[in-house]
């Protein structure tokens, strides 16, 4: 693990872990309104929640290899992803609180988050933001730029005929392209076993005549040096790749799922695996840092997902007749 | 039906039991989809069923859309009734092809040789702030197609009828619930997501719509949760002199028009609400059909309410601006009644 710079360690950790706190305050929010009795619908934070508590890993590990350049698109459970593309997380959070001063004004809503001065979008399509980020390859390609486009998705969406096409099309063009596939062993209640034949979703690179990278147990070292691989050959005009890496979801598919379908242990299981701690504790041990060095460093990141928050809160709401508005430009 | 007792269903179990019964009489039936088994359906409506009849006949599929709804055309061809659920109806962009390319038009290219008994189950509306992507109705996406029985029941008894209708039909029936009338624990509970479901097997026929409040001084034609906004306009307006009469459509395609014709007779006026897009949706079909085939009824201007034609937003006072409610509709009622 000496191969990882102090530097690039503790932008990691830094993303993980505000990602780690933005949900974590977002699971309070999401339930404020919904008590005692909970309805989907009601309190400040309204619709469909997907946390990512768990995942971060994947986002930090790769995108710390990208610049403002790239092109990231993220599905339904975006939040990970965003923060370590480095979205405006007062408008992002704004945006979730469906305020005036949000990303899409309020329009688009958890799911639906567009930053396009860091080349970020996701969307609530399984596997539709796969072919955007070949479409962002193709760009860069043609514009000659060594920009590559980077598309997250759960292992849910490889089986997807949107991801099959792309995948085809980016090797086919030799895009700078690369596919994250987020395992976290669930869609929704379908486990991956029931889903595919295939244990893991790497060996699905040579179908397409690519290269595919897996990271095994959330592994965040692991997915820096398999990403950092994939984006240097991305950039050098390589072409593309998948990386698969386990990952784990920490909570229900959406806040609000009873989890019926899975055992009680598996969550406890992986909390004590925690990819967050782990980057923390490599840090001291290594010598790259001190206790007091962490501490002060949690404390400016919570001060800055509690500055987003407060921004969101204090921020107006749309009026209601801007809802006829940003049809056509 | 006059002798078979009634119990108190929500909207989900009613479906769920629906399924049940006819799955139990015929082999062939078989159930395919997302979420489907254990967890029984994200709106319920395969609750149970996955126990009763275990993972041969109740089947959880991969994120495989058109491979799953193709092969229910695949499997119909080959004397099966499959029912597939494709959880919202936003969905269904990724396998619209297979959808009113084939299932759709099967029959009619074979020159009637080839059955598609097909039930193709989703969950539609708004309402709860899901946005742009999970809050559509597209009643009109589907009934503009041709080949596809579409029908969106409100009530649990006539969701239990005519999923049973939908599964013993030979031909594609797309079954649209609402989710806010499913019954279910996470959203929001209103009354009209439970009803009086008689337990044994019953049919309510695709193609008749109901009325379902009588009245003397407006035609409200509506389907869903408008119809449910229908309803609770009916002290207001009945506040401001006017008594509605109410049309349930539950039938989308086809529109039962002889109900509506019948009531427009009577009350000479017809507000058509709707929570799907404005344009080209059956507020425009509705009031097609009487202004060409019952335009002497008459006495004032169709009116119209619907999404205005812009895809549906996340934030709640957006949302609410563009769904129309019961305020809406005592508004445009006394808008019709005073021009
Ligand atoms: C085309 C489409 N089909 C189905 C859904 C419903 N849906 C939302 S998330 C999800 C499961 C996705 O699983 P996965 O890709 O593994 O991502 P995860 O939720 O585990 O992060 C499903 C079926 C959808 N949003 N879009």
């Amino acid at each position: 693990m000496k191969d990882i710079s102090k530097e690039h360690l503790v932008w990691m950790y830094t993303k993980m872990k505000m990602s780690r706190y933005f949900e974590e305050r977002m699971e309070k929010a999401y339930m404020e309104g919904k008590q005692p009795v909970f309805n989907i619908g009601a309190g400040p934070v309204p619709g469909e929640m997907h946390l990512s508590n768990g995942q971060e890993p994947a986002a930090a590990g790769i995108c710390v290899h990208l610049k403002k350049e790239d092109t990231v698109t993220a599905p339904h459970r975006p939040h990970h992803n965003a923060i370590a593309k480095e979205v405006d997380l007062k408008r992002m959070t704004a945006e979730i609180y469906g305020k005036k001063t949000g990303l899409g004004k309020g329009k688009g809503g958890h799911m639906h988050l567009f930053d396009p001065a860091v080349k970020f979008s996701c969307g609530g399509i399984v596997a539709a933001g796969i072919p955007h980020a070949v479409g962002a390859a193709l760009a860069a390609k043609k514009l000659g730029e060594d920009w590559v486009a980077v598309a997250f998705i759960g292992e849910g969406a490889a089986n997807a005929g949107a991801f099959h096409e792309s995948l085809n099309l980016a090797a086919l063009w030799k895009l700078p392209f690369i596919v994250v596939i987020e395992d976290n062993s669930w869609g929704i209640s379908v486990p991956k076993s029931d889903s595919t034949c295939v244990p893991f979703n790497d060996v699905r690179a040579a179908a397409y005549g690519i290269k595919g990278y897996l990271v095994r147990d959330n592994d965040p070292f692991e997915m820096y040096r398999v990403s950092k691989e994939a984006v240097e050959r991305a950039r050098k005009g390589e072409g593309p790749s998948i990386i698969e890496i386990e990952t784990y979801r920490f909570l229900g598919h959406f806040q609000g799922d009873p989890e019926l379908y899975r055992d009680k242990e598996e969550v406890p299981t992986l909390r004590a695996k925690d990819p967050i701690e782990r980057v923390k504790s490599h840090l001291i041990k290594e010598g790259m840092a001190t206790e007091k060095e962490m501490d002060a460093l949690d404390a400016n990141i919570i001060s800055e997902v509690d500055e987003a928050y407060e921004f969101a809160i204090n921020s107006p709401l749309p009026a209601p007749e801007d809802a006829l508005e940003d049809m056509f430009v | 039906m006059t002798d078979t007792k009634v119990q108190k269903l929500t909207g989900s179990k009613a479906m769920s039991l629906a399924i049940e019964q006819e799955m139990l009489k015929d082999d062939k039936i078989f159930v395919m989809g997302e979420d489907v088994g254990k967890y029984g359906g994200i709106f319920g409506s395969t609750t149970g069923l996955m126990d009763k009849f275990g993972p041969d006949r109740i089947m959880d599929t991969p994120i495989s859309e058109t491979g799953f709804i193709g092969a229910a055309i695949g499997a119909a061809a080959e004397g099966f009734r499959p029912i597939v659920e494709l959880m919202f109806v936003d969905f269904h962009g990724v396998v619209m092809d297979q959808i009113y390319n084939h299932m759709a038009k099967i029959t009619y290219m074979s020159g009637g040789n080839v059955k598609m008994p097909i039930v193709l189950m989703t969950g539609v509306g708004g309402g709860y702030s899901d946005a742009a992507q999970h809050s559509q109705t597209l009643y009109a996406s589907f009934g503009h197609l041709p080949g596809m029985k579409v029908v969106a029941p409100t009530f649990p008894h006539d969701l239990k009828g005519m999923m049973t209708a939908a599964i013993r039909d030979d031909n594609p029936v797309v079954f649209m619930l609402h989710k806010t009338l499913q019954g279910l624990g996470w959203m929001d509970q209103i009354p009209a997501s439970l009803g009086p479901v008689p337990e044994g097997d019953y049919i309510v026929p695709l193609n008749k719509a109901q009325v379902i409040k009588e009245g003397t001084d407006i035609t409200i034609v509506a389907a869903q949760m408008m119809t449910v906004a229908a309803m609770n306009a009916v002290a207001g307006l009945e506040k401001a002199g006017i008594n509605a009469e109410i049309i349930d459509l539950r039938s989308i395609k086809p529109i039962d028009k002889e109900t509506i014709f019948k009531s427009v007779a009577k009350t000479k006026k017809l507000l058509i609400v709707d929570e799907d897009y404005l344009s080209y949706g059956y507020t425009a079909e509705v009031a097609a059909l009487v202004a060409s085939e019952a335009f002497y009824s008459l006495e004032a201007p169709i009116g119209r309410l619907a999404i205005p034609d812009v895809p549906i937003p996340y934030s709640s006072v957006l949302e609410k601006y563009v769904i129309p409610d019961a305020n809406n509709i005592i508004a445009k009622a006394k808008e019709i009644m005073e021009s």
